[in-house]
């Protein structure tokens, strides 16, 4: 078996990846990318829309020309690079086992190992719509690289079941590539993706958009033929006699995402219940010493940029943990108050610098306080005009003081709805 | 008379702006701020977009080049883009930034590669 010894090992090479391998090796490490595509870019590659990068570069990319900014810089930097390659299983001692044509089974021992697996779609299994098992009912992100980087059309009529952003995405580039899509049905009653998309993607090709709805049914045999749509009640639940049938041969799922940790659950990797990534600190690393987790992996992120940011962050943390071992000092926990769904990181340590802080709120509010108290003090209180579930909230603290029992974020307002 | 109701996307809040037309002059209630009325009024006299598809490439790997416009395009015109790059085709090397239709139908915006497609090489080619 081939042996690599590498400073820091990153497995997938999506954004988080690639900004934590670029970041470790500007630092002067060696950084190793293990990806299972045939190339680098991860989901970037088939985000061929714009809206990317207005954080980081200030300016709107396509989904494309961010990753291609990355890949180039890895390529000058001299990032080693293993493509078509699949990681089996990593140990708590950082050794990595993966899997490709070229050299066969591959042992990676790295001092620091970061993980950067982004997540998956949620699929329908996982939303219960029953029926019969006919082709054309798919994610939205299988629609998008079936268009996108195959170049085949799915279908030629599409219903879309949730609001999310890549399903709205996918409303207008179906419309766009000939599709017709009939609508989209969301069984929340507010949308799931940011309102720019509902205007841009929606509302500028007359895609009608029903709150309170969702699939009930789905027929056909071979082929999809079309499906059934009911309006449904606070507990979400089907309203009979409002049930509709839509004639389609295309069902679209855009029901939310999860964090992909197959890898991390079976060296028992500790996982909050919430975000279901890795539970981290203010260094992105996880319950392992030595094992850091960025973007996607540990929470779906709403913008890109904070997945870079996250990985270059991890990155840091990977390289001191290589040269100075982990840091010492007790955890303080990190704790969701009031309106707040989730906060990562999940703790810090008394001493830390710069920590960002990203959170995601239960409901909308109006002229809203983000607060963040250490016991009784108020560290710091932000004013948003809004804050949306579906739009992360990113909160910076400088230090975190001595003798503190924890953290704790609140977010209150007015009602929104 | 005309009225017309958007949802302003400039920032979060998501202002319901209505925009009134009454012949002679325009008049933007519901906006927040400034921004509000410019969005509305740009919205209602011209509204802008930008074009993102893919072309066909050959000899490259994946056979499809993402694509997208320098700056916006008028939204009237988007369709008509669309049709313009469905049968545009690119050969690889393409790097990104590269033009790919230069001036779209004189509208004085380049159609450019949105990420680089290497050629792909022999080995490949015989498997």
């Amino acid at each position: 078996m081939k042996t690599i010894k590498t400073d820091v090992a990153v497995i997938g090479g999506g954004p988080a990846g690639l900004a934590a391998a670029l970041e470790a090796k500007k630092l002067g490490a060696n950084a190793l990318i293990l990806e299972r595509d045939f190339e680098l870019g991860g989901i970037l590659q088939q985000c061929i829309h714009d809206g990317f990068g207005l954080l980081k570069f200030g300016r709107r990319m396509s989904g494309c020309q961010y990753a291609q900014y990355y890949i180039d810089a890895i390529e000058k930097e001299g990032v080693a690079v293993l493509t078509d390659t699949m990681v089996l299983e990593i140990t708590p001692q950082k050794k990595i086992y993966a899997v490709n044509s070229a050299d066969g089974l591959v042992c990676v021992e790295a001092g620091a190992v970061i993980l950067g697996m982004g997540c998956r779609e949620r699929t329908r299994a996982q939303v219960f719509i029953l029926g019969t098992r006919p082709a054309g009912v798919y994610t939205a992100g299988q629609v998008q690289r079936i268009i996108n980087m195959e170049g085949y059309l799915p279908g030629k009529r599409a219903v879309i079941l949730g609001s999310g952003d890549i399903g709205l995405i996918m409303a207008r580039r179906m419309t766009l590539e000939g599709i017709g899509v009939a609508g989209v049905y969301e069984v929340m009653p507010a949308p799931g993706g940011l309102t720019r998309n509902i205007v841009q993607c929606l509302e500028d090709y007359d895609i009608p958009l029903h709150l309170n709805h969702t699939v009930v049914q789905v027929h056909g045999r071979k082929r999809v033929e079309g499906v059934t749509v009911a309006r449904v009640d606070e507990n979400r639940k089907p309203v009979p006699g409002t049930e509709k049938r839509i004639d389609c041969d295309l069902l679209v799922l855009s029901v939310g995402l999860i964090p992909e940790n197959e890898l991390s659950r079976v060296i028992d990797i500790k996982i909050d219940p919430v975000t279901r990534g890795p539970a981290v600190d203010a260094d992105m690393m996880t319950s392992l010493p030595g094992i850091f987790a960025a973007g996607n992996a540990v929470s779906v992120f709403d913008l890109v940029d904070y997945v870079s940011d996250t990985g270059e962050r991890a990155a840091r943390g990977a390289i001191r943990y290589i040269r100075h071992g982990a840091s010492a000092g007790d955890y303080l926990p990190v704790t969701a108050g009031e309106n707040v769904l989730f906060v990562v990181p999940q703790k810090v340590r008394a001493g830390d610098e710069a920590v960002d802080l990203y959170l995601r709120v239960k409901r909308p509010l109006r002229n809203a306080a983000v607060t963040v108290r250490a016991d009784n003090d108020t560290l710091r209180r932000d004013r948003h005009a809004v804050v949306n579930p579906p739009e992360m909230v990113h909160v910076r603290l400088e230090r975190i003081m001595n003798g503190s029992a924890g953290l704790r974020i609140d977010v209150s307002g007015e009602e929104a709805l | 008379m005309t009225e017309k109701t958007y949802t302003c996307i400039v920032c979060p809040k998501s202002c319901r702006v209505v925009l009134i037309d009454d012949g002679d002059k325009r008049s933007v209630t519901g906006n927040g701020c400034k921004r509000g009325e410019a969005y509305a009024l740009n919205e209602y006299e011209n509204p802008m977009r930008m074009v993102t598809t893919t072309v066909r490439v050959t000899g490259g790997e994946p056979g499809l080049l993402p694509v997208i416009s320098r700056g916006e395009v008028p939204k009237a015109r988007l369709m008509a883009c669309m049709a313009e790059l469905y049968a545009a085709a690119a050969c690889a090397p393409v790097k990104q930034g590269d033009v790919v239709v230069g001036n779209i139908l004189g509208l004085g915006v380049d159609i450019i590669a949105s990420r680089d497609i290497k050629k792909r090489t022999q080995k490949e080619e015989t498997v």
